[in-house]
């Protein structure tokens, strides 16, 4: 691994709940955001736009088992087979029927079956950690999986992130576009990872993580996490009538 | 009742594990008549290209979508073709910009270069300086459309509050 510098300034800002739910893109911790996060102002849009219909996708993006990453590979994945659950919502707390969700993650090793990752920690030729499902009538989204493990990530010196599952969702309208991150509850790395701490307001970081629900356990087989998801639609915008 | 929206964050630098495992970058046929390239690079605040980016262009007006991750040489390519214009509207498409690095998908629009006249009373890009509105239509090159995006500097992109 190269090496990298401590900087002068800290990893990890404290709380600042005036951030509200947004994160901040330049965020200093995080390095990659110097050259990357927009430096000008952003332009408002007409009010119109935001209510603007975004893409819907429908079971022909999906394979059978597109849920469910523990198979399609021949043999069982290693690691802590967890189901991963919840509700894909307005900001009105109606559900989204019809949402693509898609998922990718590292495998319980902490690597991504990816050409790009060096750490080394070993590949699991049974798991390439992706998946997709739609959210049903009630706007739920259900994928089975492995416990993603933990990686080392150069950031910093000795910059680990906390276990996590990518997540990007569709919603109804363009503007309720999101891609985000699970995170799991408890997780001692979360005091370290400056992309977690880049959500200032922490009231709006509990948001990221998911919940240990023993309903959702299946005995003998898998532990369950419920983790729900509310699509904002930014500028305020009324919504479009269900159809 | 108001829900709180669960926040951003990065996509990382492993996206295309989960986002591009199919191909997604013709919006119509190659062969749809009016069909073009659109092409580009997206480019860092050094004015080097990133190549773990990932662009989604989408067609609201003809409800097309597409999704083109960056390359080696951060750039990106689709197929396209012209939507019609809405009223007192130029024709454009829509692109949400996606990258390690980037905490939020950052939004932003192509224009066509061959609308002069109804670029010239778009209402959004009538808005903007003319320094800002020319990052938005894209050039005509070599029978395809350019459009470079670049995130900082003088010549930035205009990205929209979203």
């Amino acid at each position: 691994m190269p090496t990298t510098h401590l900087r002068d300034e800290p990893v990890v800002l404290g709380d600042d709940p005036s951030f509200g739910g947004e994160v901040q893109i330049d965020y200093p911790g995080y390095r990659s955001t110097r050259l990357r996060a927009p430096d000008r102002p952003l332009v408002t849009l007409p009010e119109s736009f935001h209510a603007l219909a975004g893409p819907v996708f429908g079971e022909d993006a999906l394979d059978e088992l597109d849920h469910d990453l523990t198979q399609g590979f021949g043999g069982e994945p290693l690691g802590e087979r967890i189901v991963v659950t919840g509700r894909v919502l307005d900001t009105d707390g109606r559900p989204i029927r019809g949402a693509l969700v898609e998922i990718w993650q590292a495998n319980s090793a902490g690597r991504y079956h990816h050409q790009v990752d060096r750490h080394p920690a070993p590949l699991d030729p049974n798991f390439g950690g992706a998946g997709r499902c739609l959210t049903d009538d009630d706007g739920r989204y259900r994928f089975v999986t492995v416990k993603p493990g933990a990686y080392p990530w150069g950031n910093h010196e000795n910059a680990w992130r906390p276990a996590h599952i990518h997540f990007s969702l569709f919603g109804r309208l363009f503007a309720e576009r999101l891609v985000t991150q699970m995170y799991f509850p408890g997780d001692p790395l979360f005091a370290y990872d400056p992309i977690f701490h880049a959500v200032r307001d922490p009231k709006a970081r509990e948001l990221l993580v998911a919940r240990f629900d023993l309903e959702t356990t299946q005995p003998e087989w898998a532990l369950g996490f419920q983790w729900d998801i509310v699509l904002g639609r930014g500028g305020g915008a009324t919504p479009l009538e269900e159809g | 009742m108001s829900l709180s929206p669960t926040p951003s964050q990065t996509v990382g630098p492993f996206f295309s594990i989960g986002l591009c495992r199919r191909p997604g970058d013709e919006l119509v046929p190659r062969d749809h008549p009016g069909a073009t390239r659109l092409v580009g690079r997206l480019l860092d605040g050094a004015g080097e290209p990133i190549v773990d980016g990932v662009l989604e262009v989408w067609d609201a007006t003809e409800r097309r979508w597409g999704r083109c991750g960056t390359d080696a040489q951060g750039s990106f390519s689709f197929v396209v073709a012209k939507p019609a214009a809405r009223p007192g509207e130029a024709p454009r498409l829509d692109v949400h910009v996606f990258a390690r690095g980037l905490l939020r998908h950052q939004l932003t629009r192509v224009y066509f270069p061959d609308e002069t006249e109804a670029n010239a009373v778009d209402p959004v890009l009538a808005a903007l300086p003319e320094a800002g509105r020319a990052t938005l239509v894209a050039e005509a090159e070599d029978g395809a459309l350019r459009f470079d995006v670049r995130l900082q500097g003088d010549r930035a992109t205009v990205f929209f509050a979203h």
